[in-house]
């Protein structure tokens, strides 16, 4: 393996007084899958905040590529797929549009290419519905087609099969393990039983750790 | 990078896509546009009922009161501003963008201002008119109306970031940006006055145009850092 994509360095946090986890260190090499498994409260959604950079109170590093991830922020940015616990999905807005929208802020779009993720995610004849209208499932799974389209190098996802049907999550393992082989790291949360090869875990809770 | 250009996404492309999906969330939900401009005409037409109809006591207070009933409009569509992207998770995606946040939320600004700052200007006229004001003091409101109400709402954009993440941030933004908004419309009723008592307006139009460059470049910087701080909850 050659150097780590991304970083983790003794990370310290603390919420409400109470320490999440201290002196937590992990490398994640391009093709990795890393699971974060905890009870709830463990702050695997915490961590996956420092991760992509959206929480800032806690101590150590994260570097990407080698780089501090604070420094050099907008390249990190670049390379990054955050899909977070919100799946970001207005409303008002048709699932096209979202598509749209979403893939827009951090990369050029091909308009066919959005129909063709939508299809993927089992939205098809669904593209003009307003997602108001659709089900909690549907929005997760409009959410989702960001993944289909993705050129990030590093997706950090939390709880993405929450509301997705068993044939679902079935088919979305399987396109997971897919890029990973491609040279994707990929860091998720969930309570699934993961049926993925191959997937690192680190447990959280209680204030340790183990890898 | 070495594929810069390429596959990224440049910053006007980034913009145009803010753009786009406000202007079309905006009219789905066009309704709710509507408001602030009913509540401004409501409190312009009660007035006269209320207090006193006489032409000479309106064309005094007609400047002053419109000027009120904008400030007012405006404050009261701000919390809509960043409430619905942070509800739905979209303004992490905003902050995550690997463009400046700064210039995301100086495009939003303006877009909500358009929406809302913009038809209050287009009626204010008629609502002068109403109220007896002299018609040739009607551009004099106007033009300082299309200067200050830009600077209310990104002034206000600052209170609406900072208070996005609490439940009942209504009042608080009101608390917050009212008294920052006071110099905004002390100047603003102050220029038509000194129209009517017959004196120049161009110092009055001087500081207007100050206070409208300092908010326009100097706000969405708070704007953006108090988002950040908002989503990072």
């Amino acid at each position: 393996m050659s150097v780590a994509l991304l970083k983790a360095d003794e990370l310290i946090c603390e919420r409400d007084d109470r320490i999440l986890f201290t002196g937590l260190s992990f490398e994640l090499f391009s093709g990795d899958v890393l699971q974060l498994e905890g009870p709830n409260g463990a702050g695997k959604t915490t961590l996956l905040r420092i991760l992509s950079g959206l929480f800032s109170t806690f101590e150590g590093g994260v570097s990407w590529k080698g780089q501090n991830v604070r420094q050099y922020y907008s390249e990190f940015q670049q390379d990054l797929l955050f899909i977070g616990h919100k799946s970001s999905v207005k409303t008002t807005l048709t699932p096209l549009e979202n598509l749209r929208f979403l893939m827009g802020l951090q990369q050029s779009v091909i308009e066919d290419e959005l129909w063709q993720a939508l299809e993927q995610v089992g939205l098809a004849g669904y593209e003009h519905v307003l997602c108001r209208n659709l089900s909690a499932g549907q929005k997760r799974r409009v959410a989702l087609a960001r993944l289909y389209l993705s050129k990030a190098k590093l997706w950090v996802l939390d709880e993405i099969f929450t509301a997705i049907d068993k044939k679902g999550v079935a088919q979305l393992e399987a396109f997971l393990v897919e890029k990973a082989q491609s040279g994707v790291a990929i860091v998720l949360t969930t309570h699934h039983e993961l049926a993925m090869p191959g997937v690192k875990v680190l447990r959280l809770g209680q204030g340790v750790n183990e890898q | 990078m070495n594929n810069k250009g390429n596959s990224e996404q440049g910053l006007f492309s980034v913009l145009g896509v803010v753009l786009k999906r406000e202007f079309l969330s905006a009219y789905r939900s066009r309704q709710e546009l509507a408001n602030p401009l009913v509540f401004f005409i409501i409190v312009i037409v009660l007035f006269p009922l209320g207090v006193s109809p006489e032409p000479d006591f309106l064309s005094k207070a007609a400047a002053g009161l419109v000027w009120v009933a904008a400030l007012l409009a405006t404050m009261l569509s701000l919390d809509r501003l960043f409430q619905s992207d942070y509800d739905d998770g979209s303004l992490e995606q905003l902050v995550l963008c690997a463009q400046p946040l700064y210039l995301i939320v100086l495009v939003k600004s303006l877009i909500h201002w358009s929406l809302t700052g913009l038809p209050l200007v287009l009626l204010s006229p008629f609502l002068a008119i109403m109220l007896h004001l002299e018609v040739q003091h009607i551009p004099v409101l106007m033009l300082t109306l299309l200067m200050g109400t830009p600077v209310i709402s990104l002034i206000g954009g600052i209170g609406a970031a900072l208070t996005v993440s609490l439940r009942s941030g209504g009042i608080l933004i009101s608390l917050l940006v009212l008294p920052l908004t006071i110099p905004v419309l002390i100047f603003g009723t102050g220029t038509v006055q000194s129209s009517i008592d017959g004196l120049s307006v161009a110092g009055h139009f001087s500081i207007m145009g100050m206070m409208l460059a300092l908010a326009l470049t100097l706000s969405p910087f708070a704007i953006a850092a108090a988002l950040k701080i908002s989503v990072s909850d």
